[in-house]
Order: structure tokens, then sequence, then C-alpha cells
């Protein structure tokens, strides 16, 4: 009874040790040489695998970088910090200066403060929408609400809101842009981390036409441009919107003189 | 009797309700005060509008050239000033150019049938004139198919080099419910439609000529076949089981030839063509005499509707105007739909115009519609028995709804003719053809 289990024991001990020793000389026999600086950049790497880069993840832009010469800094959730770990690992000087930029839906269009032409009753998802009369929103800018972006978030900072229409949250955005690329309506637009204000309407029509089917719609006044030209504002095609490269003086003043109150402060 | 035919796979029985309006002689409607013209009309580039603000255009005048392969000019309709060229927003979502024309206080009927009249003693153009010769008159003539999908004549009309026409087809199906536009027309234009049907064989050479028509057109069947006979031709007249989507070429190539086109290609790798008999009437009015296409038959129809009936509409008329002339709604109606209930296009604003592929205005009251919610797909497989393209749109919509649009794409998504099929045998509601229609933007828009 005994010796059944000892011999057992034996045996399948013996086996392993084979068997083992078999995996140990195969791994050292045929191992893949890896450059080191692959796996160092890769660590380096959010690892989110959001695709921002262009590349078909963080592995796939590490192996870019070392064996094909990529260009550092592509990544924008690793921003600065992650560059410079790469750069120092690939020992080149790197000019990393880009401000981290987040996603932000430039609309406040609502149930209530814009109108509807139709119900809409169909596939719950931005891109099919617009295929039906650009959206069932009058205006044919704004944000459909439906929530493309969402589905394609690699983070999960964006969220519907209860008016219908959706929101980022910008301290969870990585600036990957993915939304921005599926956005139909193009309402969705990358702006600084610290900004302090924006315009948040992204409608082309007259303001007339905005007038009729929006409250909150920048109806094209020049007000922002002409009676504050330090802020930074600049109208075009009857839309005002923010250089965030200016001095911006006075924003707030800017904010307060909007007639439709399209210019928003970021809390 | 010859034996009815059908296609062999797939397809739906609807209601056809079309003796609604089947018995309603075709009215010509008033010219409307201002026309708007929109420039994509047709499938294919737009046309370039050729005229300015404050000009005065003459109806039958050339307004939009279409200059690229694939696309149609576009007419005056009326005589009148152009007061404004605008960008509108079809029906059918096309954000397009139109030209606004108002229209002369003189301009009435008499001017089109004093311009455009057949002459009694004229030798026959159809003899006279040479293929290529007919398909210039048929291209400056603008027409286009009148089925819906408006795709320009004269390019289906052109064969291409080393393909041979053994059949010219007519499609006088009208499978859609409602719809009666087609059957009014072979009705009460039957000698122009074979007239038009000559042309047509001239300038593709066909040796056979079929027309094929659904059973619930004896009618028309038995007035073809009578035409046909008097002046001893040799069209054959085919009746056909009434099946939807048996209108769609491809369903009645199967039905009527018994060949089938190849994945994502033409009839006439088949060696046939098929036309609408509403196009072969636009074919009829340009060769014998000159008219451009400017006017269609509208089956303005549905329960919101108080008279339903069939009109002659000037291209820019506005949809108000052809309900009005139908008697206005009895109600306000849940929904209006350009073009049939299968396949056409719901849409809000009465004052978008009617174009050369607007074959009806369908209305429906709320009773019509179906509100029940849309629930989860449970693989009963009724979309993919009745699919007549034989794809699986429940696997397909799975995909597309997933997001994975490249595998939607290798089980042949862009086959599918969006006829509708599927979505009204759903018993999940799910909205099949319009996730197909988003699923073919965005595979396009990634390649």
């Amino acid at each position: 009874m005994v010796s059944t289990i000892v011999y057992a024991f034996l045996s399948v001990s013996l086996l392993g040790a084979l068997l083992g020793m078999g995996l140990a000389f195969a791994a050292k026999k045929l191992a893949v040489k890896k450059d080191e600086r692959v796996i160092l950049v890769e660590e380096a790497l959010p690892g989110i695998n959001c695709g921002a880069c262009g590349f078909a993840g963080c592995a796939a832009y590490a192996e870019a970088i070392v064996s094909e010469g990529a260009e550092i800094g592509l990544c924008p959730p690793g921003g600065k910090e992650s560059a410079e770990k790469v750069s120092e690992i690939m020992g080149k000087v790197l000019n990393f200066s880009e401000k981290k930029m987040v996603a932000k839906v430039h609309c406040n269009g609502n149930r209530e403060r814009t109108q509807y032409d139709f119900m809409y009753k169909g596939v719950e998802d931005c891109n099919a929408a617009i295929l039906l009369h650009g959206g069932d929103k009058s205006c044919k800018y704004g944000c459909l609400g439906l929530g493309s972006c969402i589905q394609v978030c690699p983070v999960d900072a964006i969220s519907k809101t209860d008016d219908g229409r959706v929101e980022v949250d910008k301290d969870l955005c990585i600036g990957c842009k993915k939304c921005v690329d599926i956005c139909p309506t193009h309402v969705m637009k990358m702006i600084p981390y610290d900004a302090d204000y924006y315009v948040a309407c992204n409608s082309f029509d007259k303001g007339g036409t905005v007038r009729k089917i929006c409250t909150v719609g920048c109806i094209g006044c020049k007000i922002c441009e002409k009676k504050f030209p330090e802020s930074g504002f600049i109208v075009t095609n009857f839309l005002s919107s923010l250089d965030y490269d200016s001095k911006g003086v006075d924003r707030e003043g800017a904010a307060e003189a909007c007639p439709t109150n399209s210019i928003c402060k970021i809390l | 009797m010859v034996k009815t035919r059908t296609f062999p796979k797939g397809g739906i029985h609807p209601h056809g309700r079309k003796t609604l309006s089947n018995t309603a002689a075709v009215v010509r409607l008033p010219f409307p005060k201002t026309a708007v013209v929109p420039m994509s009309q047709h499938l294919g580039a737009p046309a370039a509008v050729c005229v300015a603000k404050g000009d005065s255009v003459e109806a039958g005048q050339i307004i939009g050239t279409g200059e690229s392969f694939i696309s149609a000019d576009i007419h005056a309709p009326v005589s009148g000033t152009v007061k404004d060229i605008i960008s509108i927003v079809l029906p059918n979502s096309v954000r397009t150019q139109a030209v606004v024309i108002e229209t002369e206080t003189t301009f009435d009927e008499s001017v089109l049938e004093n311009k455009y009249r057949r002459e009694q003693n004229d030798s026959d153009p159809v003899a006279r004139l040479s293929s290529q010769e007919l398909i210039s008159i048929v291209k400056k003539a603008g027409v286009v198919g009148m089925g819906g999908a408006a795709f320009p004549s004269h390019v289906k009309f052109q064969v291409p080099k080393g393909k041979k026409a053994d059949y010219l087809v007519i499609n006088g199906v009208e499978c859609e419910p409602y719809l009666t536009s087609d059957h009014r027309m072979m009705l009460e234009h039957t000698d122009e439609i074979i007239d038009g049907i000559r042309a047509v064989q001239k300038m593709i050479n066909a040796p056979q000529v079929i027309i094929g028509i659904e059973k619930n057109k004896m009618d028309a069947v038995e007035k073809m076949e009578k035409a046909i006979a008097d002046r001893g031709l040799t069209y054959i007249v085919q009746p056909l089981k009434v099946k939807y989507p048996q209108g769609d070429e491809k369903q009645l190539l199967k039905a009527v030839i018994k060949r089938e086109v190849p994945s994502g290609g033409l009839p006439i790798e088949i060696g046939a063509v098929v036309s609408n008999v509403g196009s072969i009437f636009a074919v009829y009015e340009a060769v014998y005499t000159g008219k451009p296409l400017i006017d269609r038959i509208v089956t303005v129809t549905g329960d919101a509707v108080r008279r339903p009936g069939n009109f002659l509409a000037a291209v820019g008329t506005s949809i108000r105007q052809l309900v009005e002339a139908a008697g206005g709604f009895t109600e306000a109606p849940a929904k209006i739909v350009a073009g049939g209930p299968m396949m056409g296009f719901s849409f809000f604003d009465l004052d978008s115009p009617v174009t050369k592929g607007t074959s009806g205005i369908l209305a429906l009251t709320d009773k019509n519609l179906d509100h029940s919610p849309m629930t989860a797909c449970i693989s009963c497989g009724k979309c993919v028995a009745v699919c007549p393209m034989g794809l699986q749109p429940t696997k397909l919509f799975r995909l597309i709804d997933n997001g994975n649009f490249d595998e939607a794409l290798k089980l042949n998504l862009m086959d599918c003719k969006e006829c509708g099929c599927c979505a009204y045998t759903c018993p999940a509601k799910i909205p099949l053809v319009h996730g197909f229609k988003y699923g073919k933007k965005m595979a396009r828009k990634k390649s």
C-alpha cells in the first residue's frame, strides 16, 4: 500500500524533473532575442492600449520606437513624464513642451433649450442617427447625445447627462482623441486641461437661424471679439472660438457680455 | 395564360393597400408659384448650377449640368425668374443646392403642350436615329431611373464594350405597398410606354423584351398584352406572383430570366438591362416630343390623407401642395414617408420639393404604426429566412452593434439592398436596416 504511493510519487517527480529540464533547455536554446529597451520602453508607457499614437497598442508603439525609430512623445495619455522616461532609455534629447489636452463637448443644447425636428427611434448611436436628416436636433452641429464617444473611450471618462447630452470628466480624460475622431458632428474638440473658459457652441448657422432653434447657441454677434480684444475670442463663420494661446485678459467680462451665455466657465 | 413566376428565395407578403389609390386617374397638379429645384435628384455627383440669381428661365431649359460620368442634367420645370439659390435637405437626408424659380403668371400647361408636341406626320424617330443619337437624347433630357434609386438612365443604356444585352426587362412590378403611380402609368400611357420600349431596345440592341408585372395589376397586364398584339410586336408580358421585393432589379431578373446578378455586379454582366416603366415613359417623351424630365407621377396616399390619388407634379412642387391637392390630412399624421413604406424615407418638412425619384407620399396615422419596444435578438432566424439576398441579418446586426465593421463586410454587408424584409419580420422590432445603413457608412469611412 505504502509502496504504491512511493512509486507513484517517485515516477511523477521524475517525469516532472525531466520535462522541466526539457523546458529549461528549450527556453535557452530557442529563445527569441528581444531588445531589452523594448521591454523598458513598454514599461514606461501607460499600458492602456488606447491607440492614440497611431500604433496598435503600447507594445507595438514601443517596438516601433526602438526598431523603426518612431517619434517619441506621440503618447498623449503618458504625457511629458512618460516621454521623458522613454527618451532617457533611448538616449535621445527630447524637447517636449506640449500642454496636456482634454476633450470637451462644445454644446449646451438640450431638450429644453434646443428645438427638435422629430422623434428619433433607431440604433442608439450618433453615427446612425445622423443618417436621418443629420440628427433629430434642428441644429445640425450640436451634440446628439447618443454616445458614440462613450463607446470608444478607453478610460470611461465620458458619461451621458440627464438632459440628453454627454460630458467628459477632464480628470479622467487621457487626451487620446478617439472621441474626436468618432463624433459625427465634430462637436467634441480638444482644449487645454487648464483652460478657464470655452465656447459651448459648434453651430456655423447664421445668428437668426440659431436664435430660432436654440437659446444657448452662438449667434456670431462679435461682442466678445470687439469689446474684449485681448480675451482671445475670434468669430469666424458665425461662430466664436477661443484662442488659448492668447493673453486671455478679461475673459470673464466676455462671458458676462455674451447675449446667449454660450461662453461658459470651466469649473 | 402564362404561368406566373417569382424569385426563389426570401421575400415577404405585406398588405398591399393599393386599393386606396389604384382607381384614381392621374390629375395634373397646378404649377407651383415658386418651384424649388434640387441639384441632386439622382444617384452620383450632383449637377452644377448654371444659372444665376435674377436670370429668367424657360421651362425645359437646363439649369444644372451633370458633368461627371454618373450624373444627370436638371431642367427648369416652369418658366420664370430665378429668385435665389439655396441649400436644402431632401427627405432622403441629402443636403444639396436648389434653384428657386418664381413662376411667371402667364405660364400654364398649354405652354408645355405647345413646346413639346409629338408631330403626327413625323417619320419614326426610333427608325431614323442611331442608338448613340438616342442615348444622347436621353442624356440631354436628364432621364433617371424613376423606381426610387434614380440612377442616370443614359449610363444604364450605354452597354459597355465587350458586353451584350440579351434581354431588356421592363419593371412594372411596383411591389412597394400603397404605391400606384407605375400602375396608373401603364393603364393611361400604354402606347407611349411601348414606343419608349422600342427606343430603349434600339439603344441597348437587345433581341428580347420582357415586361414584368405583378398579378395584382392584371388590368395592366391585359392592356399591355393587347397593345403589343395590336402592333404585332413580340414582347412578352410576364405576370408575377405578388411578393416583396420583386421590384428590385436583382430579384426581378431571378424571377423573369432566372439569372442571378453576381455579388457587387450590375445586371449587364448577365446580359440584361432593367428599366422602370416610369423611366420608359420619360424616354418616350424625350425621344418623341423632346420634353426633358421635368414632372412625374406621384401617389399621395395613406390613412391620414383625405382623398388618396395620383398626381402629375412638376419637379420642385412642394409636398404640401401635393397633400392639399389630395384633400389635406384627415388627422395630424404620425409619420410622413417619401416613397413607399418599405424603402421610403420618413421626413418632417412638408415644404420639401418633389424630385425625379419621388414615387409617392405616404401619410400614416398613429394606428398604422407599431409602437412596441425593441427587445433583444433571440436568434429566431426569421430575418435570415426572408432575406432575398441570402444574407444573415441577425449576425450582421450583432457585428455592427459591436463595432466590428470589417467582419460584417466579410459577411457581404454591401450586398444588402436595404429592402426592409428583415426589419419587417423581426419579432424583436430591431431596426435592422437602419443598422445596416449605419454599418455601411462606418465601413466606407474606415476603408
